[in-house]
């Protein structure tokens, strides 16, 4: 039984909970996911293990609610159960000392980034954090990136913390005035893209997490493949992490879409009878 | 209940062979309920009426784990259900599942005398008949299960091979655990066969008696990734482990255009529809693509349920794409039967060359080439050869490709010392299931390769034996 033992608000719509699931935090490496059932009639979403307790024998998730099962997911409780984890799945994190690695982590991808730039700083590398988000609260887990930054930036869409502007507006400052050795880029597929972008002029290796759609999380369905370097991959099991500059992001975009309209429906139909989510999506408070 | 009389040979063979009653086709293509009904009691006792008791008996010959079959059939027309259905039991313990899902046509049923001049007796009828009417009257004995050996089995899959191996080595009294990578217990009994083929209940209560017996199922858990094969023994304490992983790893075509959206292997849809019911989405929470033209690739057991289930959701057209012809296709005839009667349009020596999509990444139509027989090929089956300027192009909105899959490598790939072929098939010693390593078994599809349900379970079965006599000597 995979029980909810701690549950807290990071920010609107944000929301951390550390599950029971020793077997899985006992293998659990960096750049990894489970895949989590909420329930007997929901569906298999994927979400990084954003932290483990191997001694509690506990891994944290960090989720963002943006449509029926992570809003679901935020109606549970210290105690209730969680009907199906299961992992730790997809490659780990290849870490290395490479001297300074520029950690990018945007909206939701600051959780999944959390667990990469740890491994990266106890590797012994030098860690620069560039956070951003839409606005001050969206910018998640601040202090525990800055705890392992020697630098750290923070951008927001609408300037209500750090830098107005995008996370590679600040990356653009950081490339124009060293040259770091490596960047992990972890956040929306468009994000990534233009990351990677930057870095491709400059020939500096750069890493990302794919988040395709994804149903089994074993390389048995071929839902979450994308293209890398024109060849098709399994991103459950030969990523999640890829070499960014080798990825057809415009097609990950697109693939991203392919539910849309049934997504919508059952959201809508979610929202309708939870009227306390919708206010909360709706920006209010509860 | 009351048997009937054995009749003289004579007048058996004039008794026409029992159809088994359908839900006919303009309706059951608005559900996904069984599509057969089975015998009714007066039905199967007739039909076994039917059977000559060859002495010789070379349909036993066609089964791959050689059930008594003149002595089970004989069972049924004396009215002896019961009886009949554990002479069955002790060659299968799945009777239920493999009269419903063998290709009877090409085993038991094959070899069967009467189908020489008549047709052969309803051999697969029959078993799924007594296996129903146990359950159905509750009568099921459960097997004796002896005192613990002392001795710990990990069963890794629960498909028919995991399932099988699991129930034989309970009977033996050694512990078994199943640990099984998705929610819940089946394999493509689960996962991949429809509903409508095989309902889901059927499988819950085969693993319901299996728990009964002991046998522990741990659900969610990738052997792997949650814990090594090397684990399983110096972690968990495991002294044999049995490998029935399956043939899970989707093949794709390799032609322009498969990235698309609408491109689904099989394995997605019929799991998106199949094990986390997708069809009756919203209320459960899995979206299905809804195609209105689809196509599928292939023309097996597995497309024929892709084709299937399409219609069932709804597509207005729903096109069988297969480079050979309806002689060659390897489904079974019944299924292939019941997808023509269900208005599928079957395009044979048809093959894709590309997928064409639209600006946001959709599937829009394809382009297909003709081809014709040549010479036979090493499968002994004549090789389809493209006929040239013979390209012409469909419009479509979804297709599957079901051409086929092969085993998946997150398990073997990880355990140092299994030996694999170039198939990445687990290779074992064929008369103990034992592979490279001591004390690793392994069985099904994964040792064959994509085969039957049938033939998953007589490995299991063997391996059983082959890891009871691997523990006897560990004492
Ligand atoms: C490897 C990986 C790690 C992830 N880690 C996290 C994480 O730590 N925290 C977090 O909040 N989110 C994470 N995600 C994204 C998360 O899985 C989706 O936000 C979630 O599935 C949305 O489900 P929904 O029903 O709430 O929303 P929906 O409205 O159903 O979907 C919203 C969008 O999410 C994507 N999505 C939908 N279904 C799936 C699915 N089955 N699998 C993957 N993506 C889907 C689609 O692009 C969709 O448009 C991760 C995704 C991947 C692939
Ligand atoms: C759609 C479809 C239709 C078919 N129709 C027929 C038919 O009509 N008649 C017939 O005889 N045969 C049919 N077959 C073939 C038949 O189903 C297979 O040959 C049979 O199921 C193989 O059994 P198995 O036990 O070897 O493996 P599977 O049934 O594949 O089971 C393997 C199990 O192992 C699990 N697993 C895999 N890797 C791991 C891991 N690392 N850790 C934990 N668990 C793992 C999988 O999740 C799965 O549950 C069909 C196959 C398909 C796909
Ligand atoms: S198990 Fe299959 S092959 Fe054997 S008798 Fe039954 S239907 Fe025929
Ligand atoms: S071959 Fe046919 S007729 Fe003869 S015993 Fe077998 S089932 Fe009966
Ligand atoms: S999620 Fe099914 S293969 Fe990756
Ligand atoms: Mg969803």
């Amino acid at each position: 039984m995979f029980q909810i033992l701690k549950k807290e608000s990071l920010a609107p719509q944000f929301k951390r909970y550390v599950i029971a699931a020793p077997e899985i935090a006992r293998k659990h490496r960096a750049g990894q996911f489970v895949l989590v059932m909420l329930h007997e009639h929901g569906e298999r979403i994927p979400l990084t293990i954003a932290g483990s307790d191997k001694e509690a024998g506990t891994i944290t998730l960090v989720v963002q609610e943006v449509g029926k099962t992570t809003m679901e997911m935020g109606l549970m409780e210290e105690g209730d159960c969680l009907y199906a984890v299961v992992g730790p799945l997809g490659t780990p994190t290849h870490v290395e000392r490479w001297g300074t690695v520029v950690c990018v982590g945007g909206g939701a991808g600051i959780a999944p980034l959390l667990p990469i730039a740890k491994a990266m700083k106890e590797a012994g590398n030098r860690v620069l954090s560039i956070l951003g988000g839409r606005s001050r609260d969206l910018v998640i887990l601040r202090e525990e990136m800055a705890a392992l930054s020697e630098e750290m930036w923070i951008t927001t869409d609408d300037g209500s913390l750090g830098r107005k502007g995008l996370v590679t507006h600040a990356l653009a400052d950081v490339l124009a005035s060293e040259r770091p050795d490596y960047v992990v880029a972890v956040g929306p597929a468009v994000m990534m893209k233009a990351a990677a972008e930057m870095t491709r002029p400059l020939a500096i290796p750069t890493l990302c997490s794919l988040n395709t759609i994804m149903v089994d999380g074993t390389g048995m369905c071929g839902g979450c493949r994308v293209l890398v370097g024109g060849q098709p991959k399994f991103v459950c099991v030969d990523g999640p992490e890829f070499d960014a500059h080798q990825v057809d992001f415009d097609l990950l975009i697109k693939r991203l879409r392919t539910y849309l309209p049934q997504e919508q429906l059952a959201k809508q139909r979610f929202l309708e009878s939870h009227q306390c989510v919708a206010l909360e999506a709706a920006g209010g408070r509860v | 209940m009351t048997g009937l009389p054995e009749l003289p040979k004579k007048e058996r063979t004039k008794i026409p062979r029992h159809h088994i009653p359908e839900q006919p086709p303009e309706v059951r293509i608005r559900n996904f309920q069984e599509v057969a009904l089975g015998y009714t009691p007066q039905m199967a006792m007739e039909e076994a009426q039917r059977c000559l008791q060859c002495p010789d008996h070379p349909c036993v010959q066609g089964c791959p784990v050689q059930i008594d079959i003149p002595t089970f059939v004989d069972l049924v027309r004396q009215g002896e259900f019961a009886k009949a259905v554990a002479k069955i039991k002790e060659a299968n313990t799945l009777p239920a599942i493999c009269g419903r899902v063998c290709p009877q046509e090409d085993q038991c049923e094959a070899l069967c005398v009467l189908g020489k001049k008549f047709s052969p007796v309803g051999i697969g009828y029959l078993e799924r008949f007594v296996a129903d009417y146990e359950r159905q009257s509750g009568t099921v004995r459960m097997p004796e299960v002896p005192p613990w050996s002392g001795h710990k089995v990990a069963v890794i899959g629960s498909g028919p091979a995991g399932l099988t191996c699991a129930a034989d080595l309970a009977r033996l009294g050694h512990k078994v655990t199943i640990f099984e990578a998705l929610h819940k217990p089946g394999g493509v009994l689960l996962y991949g066969i429809p509903e409508f083929r095989l309902p889901k209940a059927i499988v819950e209560y085969e693993v319901e008696n299996l728990k009964k017996m002991g046998v522990e199922i741990r659900t969610n858990f990738v052997v792997g990734k949650t814990a090594t094969v090397e684990e399983l023994f110096w972690e968990y304490g495991y002294d044999a482990v049995f490998f029935g992983t399956g043939a899970g790893l989707p093949s794709f075509l390799g032609i322009p255009g498969e990235e698309l959206i609408g491109v689904l292997s099989a394995n997605e849809f019929l799991t998106r529809v199949n094990l986390m019911k997708g069809y009756a989405f919203p209320d459960y929470d899995t979206p299905v693509p809804v195609g209105r033209r689809v196509a599928v690739i292939g023309a097996g057991n597995v497309a024929m349920d892709c084709l299937r289930c399409a219609k069932r959701l709804g597509a207005e057209e729903v096109m069988c794409i297969y480079r050979r012809t309806r002689a060659e296709s390897p489904a079974r005839i019944e299924e292939l039967q019941r997808a023509e009667e269900e208005g599928i349009d079957f395009r044979w020596l048809s093959a894709p060359l590309e997928i064409y999509g639209n600006a946001d990444g959709f599937v829009t139509g394809m382009k297909i080439q003709r081809m014709e027989l040549g010479e036979p090929d090493a499968s002994g089956r004549r090789r389809p050869v493209p006929i040239p300027g013979s390209e012409y192009e469909i419009a479509v909105d979804m297709v599957i490709v079901a051409i086929g899959q092969s085993p998946n490598p997150l398990a073997t790939r990880v355990t140092p010392g299994l030996q694999l072929d170039r198939h990445g098939c687990i290779i074992v010693d064929p008369e103990t299931q034992m592979s490279s390593i001591p004390g690793v078994f392994a069985g099904g599809d994964i040792v064959t390769g994509a085969a039957t349900v049938i033939l998953a379970m007589g490995a299991g079965k063997k391996a059983a034996q082959g890891i009871h006599e691997w523990l006897a000597k560990l004492d």
